[in-house]
């Protein structure tokens, strides 16, 4: 201990220890009903926590390539001591991510947490999402198996539809015009390098506005607390946040833990490219309610391609989603309502069609 | 008295929970390195190539000529006298581990890394090498050179 107070004493007299961690000791969360909300965006950032660390686990044996990958996975989770374990909890764990991730946007959606000033954390989040996004996409193929080969194939072949650029953009995707090892070696390269250098930058980026503007107050409570101010608290973010905190990622990782044991993740076949697509190809859980749309919608609407029309209606959603700090018109009663509506329908819808995606046969 | 009492408590109470706590985030914290550690230790590589391989075909070497193949995971040096006698020797100098060569301008095995020398026999003559190369027993079993580690007794 007395050690441990030396170090402290020696970097306050060069660094000023004090001044860098007097914010923390001042910042402050507001208390009310609804803080366990708060708790989904830290969850996030543990899950990815777990994800750099797996994954740099799983990169010393991993090895891409089309003649070497299933059987460098299948190596790990059969000869490698607890190497089914490691790759187990990176699966589960990126699942789990995406589904808090999706959590905590919509608890911003509707406790309107992105209300001015804070357009621009909602901006770096859902940046954050789609980035999480590609890393679900990229990751899946890894493994190369029949299903992330097939899954792989209809994703890229989807992006090819868009009008324009899509078959650039598909060619630029696959390496080539076919997914062949080519893919596998860029997905590897977007999935360890690329995606996680953007997702670093920001996440400092999201955690600095959020340092910045402090919790956003749900409108509900901030009337409240407007009406009686006597009644507004606010909690310490140290320890009392941050220890509370540490009990959800301590949870969450006990959830983890039992699925990765209890569950774990499969491997599959390896994927062969000349063989026939079984039945069952279906994409991660995340991307289904966009695939059952696709499914479902009619070949020809009017004069155009239904594929087509369904691709830009997605993109366009996407784009008024990643927008909608804009679109929300602060006090006024109808568009309020309308919009909160558009919502709970996106919520209804997605929850909806996934799992419509992953009953159906 | 009772408030005499209520301070002997609070301690052990106050110790019996920082235990539970202390302990449990400890198990945790074990629960998650020990399987890590246990990950990072590499598999052992199966040496296939047991102690024996076909390392050549009579005919393969001429008089002064060798050849390195591979026995099991490492190198040897198989090789055949100016006066027609093969022999089999570790490739792997026993200095730092390169990969050792038959020089036929010197009639010895020579490692170019540090100018190690051994002579046929793989005895280090000069240069770093602390040991002799091993030497392995060579057979010539119809058309075929046979090498094999040299039984003990």
């Amino acid at each position: 201990m007395r050690l441990l107070t030396r170090v402290r004493d020696w970097l306050d007299e060069r660094i000023h220890w004090a001044d860098l961690i007097a914010p923390l000791k001042k910042k402050t969360v507001p208390a009310h009903g609804l803080s366990y909300w708060y708790f989904l965006g830290g969850i996030t950032l543990f899950l990815f926590g777990i994800q750099v660390c797996t994954g740099i686990l799983l990169l010393l044996y991993y090895r891409p390539g089309a003649n070497e990958a299933f059987e460098s996975v299948q190596y790990v989770m059969t000869r490698v001591q607890f190497g089914w374990l490691v790759r187990s909890i990176h699966s589960w764990a990126a699942n789990l991510m995406i589904l808090t991730a999706f959590a905590h946007m919509f608890s911003v959606i509707f406790f309107r947490a992105y209300r001015k000033p804070r357009e621009l954390t909602w901006l770096s989040g859902m940046v954050l999402l789609f980035l999480a996004l590609g890393f679900g996409f990229s990751g899946y193929l890894l493994p190369w198996n029949t299903l992330a080969f097939f899954a792989t194939k209809v994703g890229t072949e989807i992006t090819g539809q868009v009008p324009g650029i899509g078959h650039h953009l598909m060619v630029f995707l696959r390496g080539g015009e076919e997914v062949t090892g080519a893919t596998l070696t860029r997905f590897f390269g977007f999935h360890v390098a690329v995606l996680p250098g953007l997702t670093t930058l920001f996440i400092l980026i999201h955690l600095a506005l959020v340092q910045y503007f402090g919790m956003s107050v749900p409108p509900g409570v901030e009337e409240h607390w407007k009406a009686s101010p006597g009644e507004a608290r606010q909690m310490k973010f140290f320890p009392n946040f941050f220890l509370r905190e540490l009990m959800a990622w301590y949870i969450a990782l006990g959830v983890l833990g039992a699925l990765a044991a209890i569950l774990p993740w499969e491997l599959g076949t390896k994927a062969d490219p000349f063989a026939p697509a079984p039945a069952g190809i279906r994409p991660e859980w995340y991307f289904m309610f966009m695939f059952q749309t696709l499914k479902k919608t009619p070949a020809k609407i009017a004069f155009l391609d239904g594929e087509v029309v369904g691709i830009l209606l997605f993109g366009v959603a996407g784009l008024v989603w990643t927008l909608l700090p804009f679109f929300d018109q602060a006090g006024k009663g109808r568009g309020r309502k309308l919009f909160m509506g558009a919502a709970i329908f996106a919520l209804v819808y997605i929850v909806a069609m996934t799992v419509y995606g992953c009953m159906a046969k | 008295m009772e408030s005499k009492e209520a301070a002997m408590i609070q301690p052990t109470r106050r110790r019996l929970v920082q235990m539970v706590l202390g302990g449990g985030l400890f198990t945790s914290i074990i629960s998650a390195i020990y399987p890590v550690l246990r990950y990072l230790i590499p598999p052992p590589v199966a040496d296939l190539g047991g102690d024996e391989i076909v390392a050549a075909k009579v005919g393969d070497l001429k008089p002064n000529g060798s050849k390195i193949v591979r026995f099991g995971t490492r190198p040897a040096l198989l090789l055949m006298t100016g006066e027609g006698e093969y022999r089999a020797l570790s490739a792997v100098c026993t200095h730092l581990s390169c990969t050792v060569q038959y020089r036929n301008d010197l009639h010895q095995v020579w490692c170019a890394c540090h100018n190690g020398m051994y002579d046929l026999n793989g005895r280090n003559i000069s240069g770093p090498p602390p040991r002799p190369l091993e030497a392995y027993q060579v057979h010539v079993r119809s058309d075929e050179i046979v090498i094999s580690r040299k039984r003990e007794g």
